[in-house]
């Protein structure tokens, strides 16, 4: 199937679970308030840290709210996208439904990973981008086309190593079928994304670097706003983005060797 | 006799639960896992050197997250997911028809939990006190009944406020929306994520009004041995059990009139 076949494909997925969520429109609204208190919440906590001291792990408070932004972006784009769809995937093999998936004449990681999308995860990103403005605003960025293209590369970067994570530990459900507090495993560790890289101790550093990129997913796009980013910092985003696309790939092809359906 | 039939009851459930969570045991490794985000939130204040501006040493603040992560351990609860899926599945029906409220099921499901998790925290602990030996305490028999039972009626005010809120399924399909929400400032004001103490004037005026502090801050202060009032702690807890309670007995009975079984 080629390219244009794909996307006829996806505005039919668009359609189909913007239909089915519109459903529960309140719900959408209690989300927003959700997106909402919970940046609210998280700005507290960090002017809370800054309340007696100007600067963590060498970040002003002002600096620290471009990764809150940035971070609340990739909240969005997680709450859109990999949550409904990779808890999706639990229940298409616990239930053993995963074999319509295979038999369709479609890649299936596309179908899983793009089924499904929640529109309020919508305003939530929409609310990163204002604070990302107003970031902007107060700490006197000044865009150039060179500025945007990078600040656009490392972020793309991002969501593909959040994706490759959130597939990761999806595809394991393939063995160990209740993967589903292995996600709130991730999700509390995605937490850490919040703050500085800086802000921990060397250990700790190490660890959100090498096993657990998340201190690429936030800290190097918001380095990259700053115009602090070296270089080779940004090179190395895109390999590991790249390496774990890859990988997650492979591992899911890999998977799918060892899936005996259910049931029937 | 009644008090005979009422203790069997609820061993049995107790028993039933236990050995259905033992079940279970990895996913509630990986729950208790996903709960160590206070360490994270440690390593950013002593790294920051934050605790001096609130004269709390690096000790007692890393007993003080230490004793936040056990409290949050044993007061998690959950009740409205499952509930939600039980009733949009028809499954409450059956239960409803027993002599016997469901919402003991639940919170037979809950302790069961508790004690199987109880390792657990304990083996993460262990590898706390390996990282931060310095920080190693025995606390007094009688403050450590004391917090034991203070976290237990932190369970117990969760317990309660989420079970009104799984009694809204009887009006609406996603009560664990309205969840989701009221987590943010349970997160955030509890005392999870920084000791109440730190928290600006203009919210420690109003705070103690509320729930939060009495969730995790104040059983966690009075395990860890810092300063906090303690009679005046847990009367809070019980006067916001005597005030929750009444609330939830009529929302239930106004909830099983509305109920109409869906699904089956």
């Amino acid at each position: 199937m080629n390219l244009r076949n794909y996307l006829k494909v996806y505005k039919k997925f668009l359609h189909t679970s913007l239909a089915s969520e519109l459903e529960y429109k309140t719900n959408i609204l209690v989300d927003l308030i959700t997106a909402i208190l919970s940046l609210v919440g998280s700005i507290f906590l960090l002017s809370i840290f800054f309340q007696n001291s100007g600067y963590i792990g060498g970040w002003k408070f002002e600096q620290a709210l471009i990764i809150q932004a940035i971070y609340t972006i990739l909240n969005g784009i997680t709450n859109t996208w990999f949550n409904p769809n990779l808890t999706e995937i639990v229940k298409h093999i616990r239930e053993g439904t995963l074999d319509f998936v295979l038999l369709k004449p479609i890649d299936s990681q596309f179908f899983i990973s793009l089924k499904k999308i929640n529109p309020s995860g919508f305003l939530e990103i929409m609310l990163g981008f204002f604070l990302l403005l107003f970031c902007i605003r107060i700490n006197q960025i000044n865009l150039s086309l060179s500025f945007l293209i990078l600040s656009f590369i490392t972020i793309i970067c991002s969501i593909c190593i959040l994706y490759s994570l959130w597939f990761f530990i999806s595809t394991t459900t393939i063995w160990f079928v209740k993967t589903w507090n292995a996600i709130e495993v991730l999700r509390s560790f995605l937490y850490i994304g919040r703050f500085p890289l800086n802000s921990f101790s060397f250990s700790l550093r190490v660890f959100f670097s090498i096993f657990i990129p998340i201190a690429f997913i936030t800290t190097i796009p918001s380095e990259v706003f700053l115009g602090l980013s070296q270089l080779w910092k940004i090179l190395l985003e895109v390999i590991v983005a790249s390496v774990f696309l890859i990988t997650s790939r492979k591992f899911w092809l890999f998977a799918l060797r060892f899936y005996s359906s259910a049931s029937s | 006799m009644i008090s005979n039939l009422i203790n069997h009851k609820i061993i049995t459930l107790l028993k039933v639960q236990y050995s259905n969570m033992l079940e279970y045991r990895v996913e509630i490794a990986l729950w208790a896992i996903s709960g160590i985000i206070p360490f994270f939130m440690l390593n950013i204040w002593t790294n920051n050197n934050l605790n001096e501006s609130i004269n709390v040493s690096d000790i007692m603040l890393s007993r003080y997250f230490l004793c936040a992560f056990f409290v949050r351990q044993f007061s998690v609860v959950w009740v409205v997911f499952s509930f939600e899926e039980d009733s949009l599945l028809g499954k409450v029906s059956p239960y409803l028809i027993q002599p016997l409220n469901p919402f003991f099921r639940y919170f037979a499901q809950h302790l069961a939990e508790q004690i199987t998790r109880f390792p657990f925290a304990l083996i993460i602990a262990f590898f706390f006190f390996i990282f931060n030996p310095e920080s190693l305490w025995i606390p007094n028999l009688g403050i450590l009944l004391l917090s034991i039972v203070s976290t237990f009626l932190s369970f117990l005010i969760q317990f309660l406020i989420q079970s009104i809120v799984a009694c809204l399924c009887f009006w609406t399909e996603k009560a664990s929306s309205i969840e989701r929400l009221l987590f943010i400032p349970t997160l955030f004001l509890s005392g999870l994520l920084a000791p109440v103490v730190s928290f600006p004037a203009y919210v420690k005026s109003w705070i103690y009004l509320t729930p939060f502090p009495y969730l995790i801050d104040f059983p966690a202060n009075l395990m860890s041995g810092n300063e906090t009032n303690i009679s005046g702690g847990l009367s809070m807890q019980i006067l916001w059990i005597f005030l929750l309670f009444p609330l939830f007995k009529k929302i239930w009975t106004e909830g099983t009139k509305k109920y109409t079984a869906m699904g089956s």
